[in-house]
């Protein structure tokens, strides 16, 4: 069995789940048994630990597997929902089916690995980050259901399968921004993170049923999954199958279509929402209101990237899809996909300038990476004009994996420092840390470093996106390339601002309850500078699966393009190279350059600031006032919306309601005179005749006897008489 | 010898009517209920006198009349005796037997 690990793959989303469950629900039966309900943190986190572990090592054992084996696709599938006539796979003729199953191919097994490292990684930290929470239990509960989701989502074998566990890691994301509930800030941007990534959901999920009407299936395996030479894979494909992904037969009937195109476009809206990209990116700075663990872990690391993942992974109909049109321009899925990155990256790097939450500039960082891989994979693709129409894919999903190893290790050197600091995440009141925390310092110089593409690890896999851009769009690269410039710049004054100088914060901390040595920070403990470690020999090491000129990733992950001439052999193109590299060194030497080490303030402060300069710097630090337009306008609208929406509900539709309410009693009303004075009164009538008739006839029982015989004497002589007048009786013969 | 008139029907008759007459005129007159019941004696009198002539005149071959009117007096002993016990009883209730002051089978 172990030699085939991909049958096993369920066990990989199935174990967190059930650790999940079991945290759920120990609780219960330890207060029956015990009476008390609150289970220990040691089981809470030995169970969930001890899942994610067991997920892991099958997820090494699957991607080194699937390295051996040159692209091949690992697919077992259950009919699920079958409706209409039953056509091969690849046949819409009339009849929708949709299976359920797991599949493991190349992409799946990246995410896998880097899933699963990531989260055992934050679970790891997590056991001393959130040492002594209350909630501690419910914490591991929430990470296992999230891993379990994620891990669901990057194996499912359809769209709908997808659809399902990416709103459960949304669900989980709610749930962990909201984590510490008592916060309202935190409570709101929960709220704010779910209802933003609600709106492209909505967009996904038409997007699938569009789909799902032109193809009768959502499927991966014959959409999206199919034979490397033809696209086509026999009905119902099972098990180990040459196949990678590429256009299905369908897709390509539908090529270069208006339809298909905007199945990309809706799909898109749930990747734009998910990812946090322009415009829908306002989510993600709020979320950093969860414990830094989450947002390591799903705001930085894995969730955000399963929007980038969702693109991979239905590119070929991004690829394919025809061109749209709106405003006045056409544009093909991949151009907006690549805009979108491009607008995105700059935007949001430009943002990170002048925040001053540790926490925010990174937020606002990973929007800008998870622009990057939007670049990467828009510039890709048979019509992007590049030498390799796979360069794109390839480029976006290297920069995701090593984005998720050196963001998912900021995010940690960031919680370690908050941790060290005694809650403070204000960089203003850090400083001199680098001699005070050593090991967070090196890991964090470390991933600073590979974000700001200087060092292997963010360095190859941002200099494959830039030649990818590149080749597709010189505007589209300038803007990779002056966003480089920017991601080392703020990173620089981060470094600065956090661990230069000398340490200024502490002063009036009394409030918090750490009554360690001096206030001075230090270290944390071993279970949270491990993983740090870990992550940083990672997040340097992965990145050497792409070297540039050799490119071994590009043979692993691959999008096959049909009738597609095969590309050239890869060379290295030392123009975009240097202008990469060199805008990040330009970057960081004036990030380094603009802030007085000693101080940590900007060193070029004017006394006097331009209009220009205000506004600049308005414009960075009021994050280019989405937040305000938005709920000026879309937020308000919708208000007003509702406003109007309540009016005709209280006044028009409660009136006719009132109204027809009011009618019916008057009617009743008439009813009841009708009833009281006819009805009754005819009932009446016949009661007081009978009675006036017996009344008046009863005094003729008097009593006496004579009286009855005098009238019965009477009327014998009357019946005589009348007999003997023959006026009754029979006549007389 | 005074010859006497032939006995005829009508004569028997005649005296029936006339029997009857006075007994209804007793008992629609009298107060006392002993004198009523005396005058219902004189009108069933009055049938039996019918009865017999009517027998004796019209169908000599049979005597059919005859023991009807001896039922009749039978049954008038016995309506004798019922009603002068209801009459005894009356009397002892409420002291006197003045017909027109008992109306007790009032509505």
């Amino acid at each position: 069995m172990m030699s085939d690990p991909a049958q096993l793959a369920y066990l990989i989303p199935l174990l967190p789940l059930l650790a999940f469950v079991f945290l759920v629900l120990a609780g219960s039966v330890k207060q029956w048994v015990t009476g008390d309900i609150r289970l220990s943190d040691h089981l809470a986190h030995r169970v969930s630990i001890g899942a994610i572990f067991i997920s892991w090592l099958l997820a090494i054992a699957i991607l080194v597997d699937i390295v051996g084996r040159h692209g091949q696709t690992y697919i077992h599938s259950y009919p699920w929902l079958q409706l209409g006539a039953s056509g091969a796979l690849g046949s819409s003729a009339g009849g929708l089916q949709i299976s359920f199953g797991w599949m493991v191919d190349p992409l799946t097994a990246l995410m896998l690995i880097v899933v699963t490292t990531v989260t055992l990684m934050v679970q790891i930290f997590s056991t001393g980050y959130m040492a002594g929470d209350v909630r501690y239990p419910r914490f591991f509960a929430y990470l296992s259901l999230f891993g379990a989701a994620m891990l669901a989502l990057v194996l499912a074998n359809s769209l709908l399968e997808l659809f399902i566990a990416w709103e459960l890691v949304g669900l989980t994301s709610y749930l962990l921004i909201g984590f510490w509930f008592e916060k309202p800030t935190a409570k709101r941007a929960a709220m704010k993170a779910f209802l933003v990534t609600r709106i492209g959901d909505v967009g996904l999920f038409f997007g699938m049923a569009y789909l799902l009407s032109l193809t009768g299936t959502t499927d991966f395996v014959g959409l999206v999954i199919g034979n490397p030479e033809t696209g086509a894979l026999p009905f119902r494909s099972q098990g180990w199958l040459e196949a990678g992904i590429v256009a299905g037969p369908q897709i390509m009937a539908l090529k270069g279509t208006v339809g298909l195109g905007l199945v990309a476009l809706l799909i898109f809206a749930g990747s734009v929402g998910k990812s946090a990209q322009f415009p829908l990116h306002v989510w993600l700075p709020d979320a950093m209101e969860g414990p830094t663990p989450v947002s390591a872990l799903i705001h930085a690391a894995t969730m955000v990237a399963a929007g980038v993942y969702l693109v991979a992974r239905m590119y070929p109909i991004f690829d394919l899809g025809g061109p749209l049109t709106a405003l006045g321009a056409t544009f093909r899925p991949l151009g907006l996909v690549g805009l979108t990155g491009a607008i995105t990256a700059v935007m949001a790097a430009y943002f990170a300038f002048t925040q001053f939450d540790i926490k925010r500039v990174l937020a606002y960082s990973t929007i800008s990476q998870l622009g990057y891989m939007m670049i990467g994979l828009g510039c890709g693709g048979v019509y992007a004009g590049v030498h390799d129409p796979s360069l794109g894919f390839t480029s976006g999903m290297f920069h995701l994996m090593t984005h998720a190893f050196f963001k998912g290790l900021l995010f940690l050197g960031s919680g370690a420092i908050i941790y060290a600091c005694h809650h403070e995440q204000d960089m203003r009141r850090m400083g001199g840390l680098w001699k005070l925390t050593p090991i967070t310092f090196w890991c964090y110089l470390t991933a600073t470093l590979a974000l700001a593409g200087l060092i292997p690890g963010g360095l190859f896999s941002k200099d494959s996106i830039l030649e990818a851009a590149f080749g597709y769009n010189k505007l589209i690269f300038a803007a990779g390339v002056l966003g480089a410039f920017m991601t080392a710049g703020y990173m620089a004054r981060q470094l600065v601002m956090v661990f230069a100088g000398e340490y200024s914060g502490g002063h009036e901390h009394g409030e918090h309850e750490h009554g360690d040595d001096g206030h001075l920070p230090h270290d944390p403990p071993l279970t949270m500078t491990v993983p740090l470690i870990i992550l940083a020999v990672l997040a340097v090491v992965s990145g050497f699966v792409g070297i540039p000129g050799s490119m071994k990733i590009a043979g692993f992950l691959k999008y096959h393009a049909l009738s597609h001439p095969e590309p050239a052999e890869h060379a290295m193109n030392w123009t975009v190279t240097s202008l990469g590299y060199g805008a990040a060194l330009l970057g960081m030497a004036t990030g380094l350059g603009s802030y007085s080490l000693q101080t940590r303030a900007f060193a070029f402060q004017t006394a006097r600031p331009t209009a220009l300069d205000w506004f600049l710097y308005q414009l960075s630090y009021q994050k280019g006032w989405f937040d305000e337009i938005y709920r000026a306008t879309l937020v308000r609208g919708l208000f007003l919306v509702s406003d109007a929406a309540a009016w005709m509900d209280r006044w028009i539709v409660d009136g006719i309601v009132n109204g027809l309410g009011w009618l019916t009693r008057q009617l009743a009303f008439l009813s009841a005179l009708v009833d009281r004075f006819i009805v009754d009164g005819l009932v009446n009538l016949v009661a007081v005749v009978s009675r006036g008739l017996g009344k008046g006839f009863r005094t003729v029982q008097s009593g006496q006897v004579q009286t009855y015989l005098l009238v019965a004497t009477l009327g014998a002589i009357l019946l005589i008489w009348a007999v003997a007048a023959g006026q009754i009786g029979a006549p007389t013969p | 010898m005074t010859t006497t008139p032939p006995a005829t029907l009508e004569a028997f008759l005649l005296i029936g009517a006339m029997l009857f007459c006075l007994g209804i005129y007793g008992a629609l007159t009298r107060r006392n209920a002993v004198a009523i019941l005396i005058s219902i004696e004189l009108m069933l009198n009055a049938a039996n006198l019918n009865l017999v002539a009517f027998a004796r005149f019209v169908d000599h071959s049979h005597i059919s009349g005859q023991p009807f009117a001896i039922f009749v007096i039978t049954v008038a002993a016995a309506e004798a005796a019922v009603g002068l016990a209801i009459v005894l009883c009356v009397y002892r209730n409420i002291r006197h037997i003045n017909v027109d002051q008992i109306n007790l089978l009032k509505w």
